[in-house]
């Protein structure tokens, strides 16, 4: 059984971002790294895949700047990386990112199960996840804690989901989509041996000719980006002659605006 | 600060795309498995070594530049100096302190001179992080004069039986062998001493005591006794009498590492600096609008930067296996300037942070304690002097 996995570059989040004066998002010369929420996932898939004698595969939709992050996932220990792009494909889409991306894990052939990272830090959006299982025709499981059970054979898989206050544990038959949460495990750090191999490892591009696609019209389109406008900040020191008198005088102001 | 990597690596900047791949690996490595847990070692006096190295020597960490067959990863002499400008950016100085113990003092010499059987035994375990390795040299009455050391190992039969005593010896309280400088013959100069593994566990092997240190604190520093150790001849690293000579090979990598670790982490001091008399004012303005502290920042980063050149020489010295007196000489430079510097900067940048230096609280407060160390550890500043001396041909004729 293969277990296939997404990831992507994402400017460090320590990295200032911000739109420059051609409307682009820039962010200076800082590093991008692999988005921090795949980090789970490119583990998962790692483990997951040797606890049922499989193969991991980790693909990414864009372009060049996205073979670091692939680069990062071999070096964790991910077997293959694939990167899919034609010149078109509009990855801010998300049905035109979906419609790769099943159309690549087809391709890719004996699926069981596709893991996500909760979301990307830098569009904070995960809806391509649904879509991703809807053009699939699989199950959807989201927010995965933990996976309990990953049954190759029977092709079932058991796992722990995180609702607001509680946990929910559910089974589902394979193949399915799952997004899992921070905390899930604990990622590797790249090996000098796992670096050294991802370094040499030539990464195929696979193109929408070659998945046999061709995209719908896009559903929503970009007109642009632009910075949040600039905040006043305001400070007020607040007095009182003993800390508590303080402390209750901040907790009406707090109250006040409204953020307790 | 320049970041981007030439296309082609150079002298200037000797890194490819798959030593800064690794540089990302140890950066996150330093900043989520160490920083975190810095000040609590620093309260300790120790760090958990046992813990620590495992997991570097899972990843390949410690055994860089040594062979495969011992736990090593084959790797040019880059990678190691990736490790430690990476580790210089710790949050505390006894940690890199540790790991340049364990990879350039205790193991350097037992790599190139000691028996296959003895580099399976110890040094194998030591690259991959299983057992904690120190180095001792130093005694209570013998430092900087090294051929001056009094520690006696008499042949008895196939063993050696040791005496003597140790001091200021790194990770020397939690170490499972030592990599030990002592007298196998009679005289009283540098002939005559020979290298030996000696493992802790040996009956007559005494931690004195743990010292209690200025700075690096969270590395442990031990006077060690030893009272009639029995310890194989099987242990000795390469040929009787021969140990000083080995001793004295086995400080250059180390001088370099130590030169490398200090350099970034000076580095680091200077831009914490930046930033913060970026963000602090006085008299209505920031700090830093005062040209008298842009131009001494601006020089401690010229300094640094020629500094950094230098140690890159070194390395590719080392590289290309140039003949050892001159990476002696190179080693020693490095490791001179940069125990200045480091005073240098570390007097320098705390002053602009005014009284927040002199809290316990603000790094740049542990750096100035840290960073006295290196122009006396290793071989003291005026030896390095004497050294460079020595080989620029100054002795009076
Ligand atoms: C925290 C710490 C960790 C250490 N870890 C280890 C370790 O793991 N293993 C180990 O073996 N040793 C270790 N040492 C010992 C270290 O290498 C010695 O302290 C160092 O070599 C200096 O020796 P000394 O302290 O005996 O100083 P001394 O030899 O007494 O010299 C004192 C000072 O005199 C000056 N001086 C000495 N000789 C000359 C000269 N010829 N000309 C001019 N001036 C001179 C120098 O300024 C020197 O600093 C450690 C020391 C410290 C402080």
């Amino acid at each position: 059984m293969h277990i296939v996995t997404f990831t992507r570059s994402t400017p460090d989040t320590t990295a200032k971002v911000e739109v420059n004066g051609k409307g682009e998002v820039t962010w200076g010369d800082a590093a991008t790294v692999v988005n921090p929420w795949d980090e789970y996932s490119l583990e998962e898939a790692i483990v997951q895949a040797k606890n049922v004698g499989g193969k991991a595969t980790v693909i990414a939709i864009g372009t060049e700047m996205h073979n670091e992050a692939l680069k990062h996932s071999l070096a964790m220990g991910l077997d293959a990386a694939v990167r899919v792009w034609s010149d078109g494909l509009d990855v801010t889409d998300s049905l035109h990112w979906a419609t790769a991306a099943a159309a690549a894990v087809n391709k890719v052939g004996d699926v069981g199960l596709v893991i996500f990272g909760k979301e990307s830090v830098d569009t904070g959006t995960d809806q391509h996840i649904y879509q991703t299982a809807r053009k699939l025709g699989w199950t959807m499981l989201s927010y995965v804690a933990k996976i309990l059970e990953l049954d190759a054979a029977n092709k079932t898989i058991k796992v722990e989901k995180v609702l607001e206050g509680g946990k929910q544990v559910l089974t589902a038959k394979l193949p399915a989509v799952i997004s899992v949460m921070k905390g899930i495990n604990e990622p590797r750090y790249p090996s000098f041996i796992g670096i050294r191999k991802a370094s040499k490892a030539e990464i195929p591009v696979w193109s929408l000719s070659d998945l046999g696609v061709t995209l719908p019209a896009a559903s929503t389109q970009l007109v642009g980006y632009s910075n949040l406008p600039v905040q006043e900040v305001v400070t007020e020191i607040i007095d009182g002659a003993t800390p508590q008198e303080k402390a209750e005088k901040l907790v009406e102001k707090l109250l006040e605006a409204k953020v307790l | 600060m320049a970041t981007n990597t030439p296309l082609k690596p150079n002298l200037f900047n000797p890194f490819t795309e798959e030593h800064e791949m690794f540089r990302k690996s140890v950066r996150a490595f330093v900043e989520n498995e160490l920083n975190p847990y810095v000040d609590e070692w620093e309260e300790a006096g120790i760090a958990p070594l046992h813990d620590i190295f495992k997991k570097m020597g899972q990843l390949g960490f410690l055994g860089l530049h040594y062979p495969s067959e011992y736990g090593g990863s084959d790797a040019d002499i880059w990678f190691t100096v990736i490790l430690n400008e990476e580790l210089g950016r710790c949050g505390a100085a006894g940690i890199p302190m540790a790991v340049g113990v364990q990879t350039g003092m205790a193991t350097p010499a037992l790599a190139k001179y000691g028996s296959e059987e003895l580099k399976q035994k110890y040094l194998k375990p030591a690259l991959l992080g299983d057992m904690v390795c120190a180095i001792a040299v130093t005694e209570p009455d013998a430092g900087s004069d090294v051929a001056s050391i009094r520690t006696r190992a008499v042949r008895d039969g196939d063993h050696y039986v040791i005496n003597g005593s140790k001091m200021y010896i790194t990770n020397g309280t939690q170490a499972d062998w030592i990599c030990l400088l002592a007298r196998t013959s009679d005289g009283n100069d540098y002939r005559g001493m020979s290298l030996i593994v000696v493992p802790t566990d040996t009956e007559g092997f005494i931690v004195s005591k743990k010292l209690k240190k200025l700075g690096n604190l969270s590395s442990d520093t031990a006077v060690l006794t030893f009272e009639n150790m029995r310890v194989p001849v099987s242990n000795r690293i390469g040929d009787e009498g021969k140990g000083f000579y080995y001793q004295m090979e086995q400080f250059q990598i180390e001088r370099l590492v130590g030169a490398i670790g200090g350099t970034a982490g000076a580095e680091k001091a200077v831009r914490d600096t930046i930033r913060y008399t970026q963000e602090r004012h006085a008299f209505g303005k920031p700090l830093i609008a005062n040209q008298w502290i842009q131009f001494k920042l601006g020089e401690l980063l010229t300094e640094i930067e020629a500094q950094k050149r230098l140690n890159y020489y070194c390395a590719s010295l080392i590289e290309a296996n140039a003949p050892s007196n001159e990476v002696t000489r190179i080693a020693s430079m490095c490791k001179l300037k940069v125990g200045r510097l480091m005073r240098q900067v570390a007097d320098t940048c705390l002053q602009f942070y005014g009284g927040m230096g002199y809290m316990e609280e603000t790094p740049i407060s542990r750096y100035f304690r840290d960073s006295r160390l290196t122009s006396i550890g290793g071989g003291a500043d005026e030896i390095m002097l004497q050294i460079i001396a020595k080989l620029e041909g100054m002795e009076p004729r």
